[in-house]
């Protein structure tokens, strides 16, 4: 039969394209400990969701010696499929097939999805793992690049784009994760950089392995590329599959609801946050006191750890916390922890994820390699990002606001829709010891016993000021609450702003300090 | 258990975790505008003075090629050349100090 003779003919031409680079490259990838691109996709998307487009796909290039190569799939799978039961687009190149270097159709592939992803408003994955530009296609591999520059760009902001880096990313490749919104790295497996060990040895005569450059660790610790950090990919497959749990398909919709569950016992408010605000705690003991079934989903972990922020639920619904971490350098804002906050405070903003923000933070950090660093510039990020953000915002400070971190965390001033301090809460323009030595400079430097005329105006100011009294006779805090209040009253204040407007004025963009 | 770090903030000393960032900044050194230091990792193509030599400030000093580019380093003071620590030929890494001028 003709029909039967030619499904078989298909079936036989996709087992071949199925193997990608052969049965060879395939033994040399799983020595690495890792999976295939196709096994990658699987094991992401919900069972049987895969649906592969341009698997005949093959490259057209002629000169060094490709006019004989037959590269299957031309070194990278795309499709689409659901995860947890949402639409996503995916593409993952194929390092088995010529190192998952990247041609003219190879990149047209990636840009066929990308496109499909912005046009049907659906979150886009990409895998990583390629070795780089296919140098003998010249510049149609750059060309190739920048079109997938140039589509991540479009999109950002209006669906959801996450990166895997599942191996090498290097050169210029490494700019498209840089342009979405989370990057997941793993332990050994991904390598990120601009120019690789070689080329810093020959150049600069400078001795580095891949790992200490740009491994996984570096960019979660060092760098702060990376969102994500795994030890294996299937940890990793399943922390992309929680983080499409809390995010919504586009920027027009809203995250999933969820089942509302209360918060687990053990995290006990009232016993967290220690009286003395020189005393450190785990901020995210209080998150978990207070999300959906203690669930916290906590985004770099390991960078810049004075300011956590991550997703969790609060009845169900999807938001973004924002928390100063006392147990890490006091809690400070500096040029890291401002950089951090105010990226996911936009990525909340763009896509319709209320914010929560917890404050305890003494201030900007102090000292010139701040300063020459560009604290102003890096810190006043922060200021622009809540203040441009038109979700919900609400803001508990639970222990001290001083200064300009009092302005910056989502403060009043910058149009939080409810504030909330605890009693513990010490909002003043600055922390006691400071305001007196300055206040009463003149009184202290004159006494007979400095010290003891010190210790008494620092109790006056603390008695007098260190206290969420000032700041709500003036309304700029709304309520002071018993930290047993809190999960309840963030609770109400979301259901009151479930459908809050906020007219801004006209614009094309602004220009936030970058 | 290491002992908690202190942190001051505005004269009050918070018990926290520093960063090894933090622990490990560099401190700050006046800048010292006599000496010429490679500002880039290279090789260094030619020195354009002797010791003792009078140079004035915007002078030519060292020709340094890093990155496909002849650098040309260039002195920020008028003085006499009071040490030279390189030869043409030799690859130096970043903030090696090549010249002093006094």
């Amino acid at each position: 039969m003709a029909l039967e003779k030619k499904i078989r003919e298909l079936k036989e031409k996709r087992e071949k394209m199925l193997l990608g680079g052969g049965e060879e490259a395939i033994e040399k990838q799983k020595a690495m400990g890792k999976n295939t691109a196709r096994e990658r996709i699987m094991s992401i998307l919900d069972q049987g969701s895969f649906s592969e487009y341009d698997m005949f796909v093959e490259h057209d290039a002629r000169d060094f010696g490709m006019d004989k190569k037959h590269l299957p799939s031309d070194g990278v799978v795309i499709g689409t499929g659901t995860v947890q039961g949402l639409p996503v687009a995916i593409f993952a190149q194929d390092f088995t097939v010529a190192g998952g270097s990247l041609g003219l159709m190879h990149s047209r592939k990636i840009t066929k999805i990308m496109d499909h992803a912005l046009k049907m408003r659906i979150p886009l994955i990409g895998i990583n793992d390629s070795g780089g530009a296919r140098i003998q296609e010249g510049v149609n591999s750059l060309a190739g690049y920048g079109e997938i520059f140039f589509r991540n760009t479009i999109s950002s902001g209006v669906i959801p784009q996450i990166s895997v880096i599942l191996g090498p990313c290097a050169g210029g490749a490494v700019y498209s994760p840089a342009l979405t919104d989370f990057v997941f790295v793993v332990e050994n497996i991904s390598k990120m950089f601009i120019t690789g060990p070689e080329v810093i040895k020959t150049v600069l005569g400078e001795e580095i392995s891949m790992e200490a450059l740009g491994g996984a660790r570096v960019h979660c610790e060092v760098s702060g590329n990376a969102h994500f950090f795994a030890m294996s990919e299937e940890e990793c497959f399943s922390q992309i599959k929680k983080l499409v749990s809390f995010i919504p398909r586009n920027n027009d919709v809203k995250a999933k609801v969820h089942e509302p569950l209360p918060p687990d016992k053990k995290y006990d408010i009232e016993k967290i946050v220690p009286g003395d605000p020189t005393l450190p705690y785990d901020v995210k003991d209080v998150i978990r006191a207070v999300a959906d079934n203690s669930d916290f989903f906590e985004i770099q972990e390991m960078y810049a750890r004075n300011i956590v922020i991550g997703f969790g639920r609060l009845g169900g619904k999807t938001v973004g916390f924002v928390a100063n971490q006392p147990m890490e350098m006091a809690g400070v804002l500096d040029v890291d922890s401002s950089d951090k906050a105010a990226r996911f405070i936009r990525y909340c903003d763009a896509f319709n994820i209320p914010l929560v923000t917890l404050v305890d933070l003494p201030g900007y950090l102090p000292g010139v390699d701040q300063e020459h660093a560009g604290v102003i510039r890096h810190g006043a990020k922060v200021l622009y990002a809540y203040s441009e953000a038109t979700v919900p915002k609400l803001t508990v400070i639970l222990r001290k606001a001083y200064g300009g971190g009092y302005i910056a965390m989502s403060s009043r001033h910058l149009r939080a829709d409810f504030v909330f301090a605890w009693p513990t809460a010490e909002i003043a323009v600055m922390g006691p010891e400071g305001a007196a030595n300055i206040i009463f400079r003149k009184e202290i430097t004159t006494a007979t016993n400095p010290d003891e005329v010190r210790r008494q105006k620092v109790e006056e100011y603390k008695e007098k000021f260190a206290n969420p009294y000032v700041a709500a006779s003036r309304g700029y805090v709304d309520s002071v609450i018993e930290p047993s209040e809190t999960r309840k009253l963030l609770l109400h204040a979301l259901e009151v702003s479930e459908d809050k407007v906020v007219q801004m004025p006209r614009k094309k963009h602004g220009i936030p300090p970058f | 258990m290491k002992e908690p770090d202190k942190l001051n903030i505005d004269q009050t000393h918070y018990t926290t975790r520093v960063s090894r960032r933090w622990a490990e900044r560099k401190h700050y050194t006046p800048p010292e505008p006599g000496k010429i230091y490679s500002f880039i990792p290279g090789t260094v193509v030619e020195v354009l003075v002797s010791q003792g030599d009078t140079v004035s400030a915007g002078d030519d000093i060292v020709i340094l090629d890093a990155m496909k580019m002849k650098n040309r380093l260039k002195s920020h003071i008028s003085g006499k050349v009071i040490s030279i620590n390189v030869s043409p030929g030799d690859r130096v890494p970043k903030g090696v100090m090549l010249v002093e001028i006094a």
